[in-house]
């Protein structure tokens, strides 16, 4: 039988700053999924600040508490840690947890830790428990979701009386008990008192122990308890190739010996069997009834035997995903459609009212258009996250990701990326910003990188006008439209080659260690909307700040590149405003659309910068059967990808031209190179069609890759490798096609 | 006989857990240490991942992990007086298509 004592209660600690002008500072810690962050946003009022740990990109959210104790107020800041199922750690990204306990590395020290439990999932949630209590650290346990056991519940004071620390029974979602846990708080902060969770282990690896602590370093021995906990988890998380920091040479290397010289017995399985023999002896005492399989998860068993099975399962998941899909491809429109007119009347009305010059281009084709190209992106960032919102909540979306995982998995990618890489058939931003919803940073990162593979709807006015342009409408077989299949034909190619790419990289470019897949299936709850509504916000608005001044500046970089220098004397229609982004649907000029001008001479995008770079870049795009017409067209996409429409209408002097322009077909279709045949053929159209499917013409695409990974490294990477695809892609299709006699 | 082997409502006993370092200890910290009780409650149509019912509490893992770990037939010792195994036996039958659960590789 396993003993465990607590320490002497220590009080007036040395680690801990009581100065009257320090804001205390307190950690709520949990399992994922035991309503850690719905407790935050009930303790914060929803006031969250985004930040990132030091050195690591992950999300650190933080907020203020203003506490209400005996008349007076005081506030303290509230830190969300991501939810872990132990403190033992492999990789920087998982000693996350460990560090914001201990203060390491740059994280301010705590002043108190709110360890969250799941009332419903007790026996793993004391897990972390155990550990957190033998670091010697000053800990409220929370023992929330109690409303889901209410036939059963474990006893608080019970608990309270097996750790020896506070326990207080919540229901976070509906906000109960929470007045007990801030007088907890309250009280805690007032009178600090660590309470060490001793846990005596067999003697040999006491023993052990007593080595790994001797070689500790200075700055790792508060108390003796705390000693012996870091050595505990030294001995159980450093390996040889393990991915850790600050972790010191001599304590690694005794580490190593230690566990080296242990020889049969296995000191991992000692540690964790120890933990779980002292919380199976208690866990019978903290239940009125021997009987620990609560209502609420029988009745989500059963709506699971529908929503999980083989037929009926997969056909809702398939509703539902196409519900999710129609949404962002769909019902974001009119939202888009009316952000692109409100750009093109505020250009207009600066046109109508300040006289031609360089800054009214800059105004409007610049500022106006490159404030409308970060704008437009919000319908569908906003649709996204309401879906995500309320398939977290609810509990579907831990069953997609059941669901599959299977598929996925054979990606080498998680069950949960399903849904960002739907999301990339709409557009690649939200679905960028959507991968925050992995825990882990390498999946996350991955599906980041295939994500802009997938046909988003900014290529469908391109693939429209290639297709109406350089393939008649003719049927094969007499009843297959060509046209539609090749629509088609680019959606699966699209697709399977995403496929690919993921399966490549996820074994090369992010190769990740093989960790367990770990999925829990909540019962199902109703989603709550003012929850949903406020992480829809939070993620617009950091959309906003963080990636809107980018892709402001690149916009106007572009508009500078495709208008200097300026020609001499104006009488072609100016370079495009970038601000066209869905569907190229900028508000047409029907004289000019009708009545193409006649083309004299060079056009104004001829001689800018950006015309010169695409007549340089002709030998390198020849090979794909493109000319400096198209090579312009590409480099006026990376506005947006259905900036090459307009791009490529004002190269033969056709202003506001969209995919539906009938002259701009027609010249792409009559257009001569010099020894007189046709100068784009159909096999010219496939192969740009598969450049433009492969490429990454997006920066804002780039842009959103760049802050979510804090680094250069990875939108280069993303740029460098789509385009080499893109590049090899299109040669192989013209070059073989060639070959072939097309 | 690994878990990956069991049938759905099989109660079954841990005897070795395989694999090695962080990969192995993840497994153990989620419960699966020897000498505990597991259920394999549920199996996700494709057939992967299995979800199971370790100390009350419920956990999805993948096949590929499942066979790491080792079981025995569980039958119900004195010594066992965790409240977590009663009453869950009839959960999850209707879960599984037909042949998956037994069908480990």
């Amino acid at each position: 039988m396993t003993q465990h004592e607590l320490s002497s209660v220590s009080r007036g600690e040395p680690d801990a700053a009581h100065h009257p002008a320090h804001t205390p500072l307190l950690l709520l810690i949990g399992n994922p999924n035991t309503g850690k962050t719905t407790l935050f946003n009930r303790l914060t009022g929803q006031n969250a600040r985004m930040g990132n740990y030091p050195g690591i990109t992950v999300e650190r959210r933080s907020g203020d508490l203003t506490l209400r104790a005996a008349g007076a107020e005081r506030v303290v800041e509230v830190v969300d840690v991501p939810g872990a199922y132990s403190l033992s750690a492999r990789s920087a990204e998982e000693q996350i947890a460990l560090s914001a306990v201990l203060g390491w590395a740059e994280n301010p020290r705590p002043d108190l830790c709110v360890l969250v439990v799941d009332a419903g999932q007790l026996a793993r949630n004391l897990y972390l428990v155990t550990q957190l209590l033998e670091l010697d650290v000053q800990v409220v346990v929370v023992l929330n979701m109690i409303d889901e056991v209410r036939e059963n519940p474990p006893n608080a004071a019970e608990l309270s009386r097996f750790l020896g620390v506070p326990c207080i029974a919540t229901d976070a979602r509906h906000g109960k008990g929470l007045l007990e846990l801030e007088r907890a708080i309250s009280a805690a902060l007032e009178l600090p008192a660590r309470r060490a969770l001793r846990i005596n282990y067999p003697p040999a690896l006491e023993r052990d122990l007593e080595r790994v602590s001797a070689a500790l370093p200075s700055e790792w021995r508060g108390s003796a308890a705390r000693a012996r906990a870091l050595a505990l988890w030294a001995l159980t998380s450093v390996e040889e190739d393990d991915e850790l920091q600050g972790v010191d040479p001599a304590l690694r290397t005794r580490c190593l010996e230690v566990r080296a010289q242990a020889g049969a017995r296995d000191i991992d399985q000692e540690v964790i069997a120890t933990r779980y023999a002292l919380i199976d002896a208690e866990l019978p005492k903290l239940y009125p009834r021997l009987e620990s399989h609560p209502k609420k998860r029988k009745t989500s068993e059963r709506v699971d035997r529908v929503l999980l099975h083989p037929v009926f399962g997969f056909a809702i998941f398939i509703g539902l995903m196409l519900l999710m899909f129609q949404s962002l491809f769909s019902w974001s429109d009119p939202a888009i459609r009316l952000i692109e007119a409100c750009t093109s009347m505020s250009a207009d009305f600066v046109e109508a009212h300040v006289p031609e010059s360089i800054v009214r281009d800059l105004v409007t084709r610049g500022v106006i258009g490159g404030v409308g190209n970060v704008v437009v992106f919000l319908p569908q960032i906003l649709l996204l996250f309401f879906c995500i919102g309320i398939l977290e909540d609810s509990g579907y979306m831990a069953r997609v990701a059941f669901l599959m995982d299977r598929i996925m998995k054979a990606l080498g990618l998680h069950g949960r990326a399903f849904v960002p890489m739907l999301s990339g058939f709409a557009c690649a931003v939200p679905a960028i910003l959507a991968t925050r919803t992995m825990e882990r940073q390498r999946d996350r990162l991955l599906t980041m990188l295939v994500v802009p593979l997938m046909t988003c709807s900014a290529r469908l006015p391109v693939y429209t006008l290639i297709i109406g342009a350089l393939f008649p409408p003719s049927h094969l077989f007499g009843w297959l439209p060509v046209q539609g299949l090749l629509m088609i034909a680019m959606y699966l190619f699209s697709t399977f080659i995403t496929l690919i790419s993921a399966g490549v990289l996820g074994r090369t470019a992010v190769k990740g260690r093989r960790i367990p897949l770990i999925l829990e299936l909540p019962p199902y709850r109703l989603p709550s909307f003012t929850g949903t509504l406020s992480m829809m916000w939070r993620r617009a608005a950091m959309f906003l700040r963080e990636a809107g001044s980018g892709i402001l500046l690149f916009t106007i970089l572009l508009w500078a590149l495709l208008s200097f220098p300026r020609p001499a004397h104006v009488d072609q229609p100016p370079p495009p405003a970038a601000a066209i982004h869905q569907q190229g649907r900028s508000v047409p000029n029907p004289q000019l659309a009708s009545s193409p001008a006649p083309v004299q001479g060079p056009s104004a995008i001829e001689q800018s910068y950006g015309g010169r770079l695409g007549k340089a870049l002709e030998p390198v795009l020849r090979p794909l059967g493109f000319d400096w017409k198209i090579g312009v067209g590409l480099i006026g996409a990376f506005a947006a990808r259905e900036v090459f429409v307009s791009t490529l209408g004002l190269v033969y002097g056709i202003g506001d031209a969209d995919e539906n322009t009938t002259p701009l077909r027609d010249k792409i279709r009559h257009e001569r190179s010099a020894d007189g045949s046709a100068a784009y053929s159909p096999l010219m159209g496939l192969s740009l069609m598969v450049f433009f499917a492969l490429s990454c013409q997006c920066m804002s695409t780039l842009m959103v890759v760049y802050r979510e990974t804090r680094t250069l490294r990875w939108p280069l990477f993303m740029f460098g490798y789509m385009t080499t695809l893109a590049y090899v892609a299109s040669f192989i299709v013209y070059q073989g096609g060639r070959l072939l006699g097309f | 006989m690994n878990l990956a082997q069991t049938q759905i409502g099989q109660i079954v006993t841990v005897t070795h857990v395989a694999g090695e370092g962080s990969f192995r200890r993840r497994l153990m910290e989620l419960g699966l240490v020897p000498g505990t009780r597991v259920e394999v409650i549920g199996v996700a149509p494709l057939g992967d991942p299995l979800e199971l019912l370790v100390r009350g509490s419920s956990l999805s893992i993948r096949r590929a992990e499942a066979e790491d770990v080792s079981v025995g037939l569980g039958e119900v010792s004195s010594a066992e007086r965790a409240p977590e195994m009663t009453g869950c036996a009839q959960a999850g039958g209707s879960l599984a298509p037909p042949g998956l659960a037994s069908s480990a590789p």
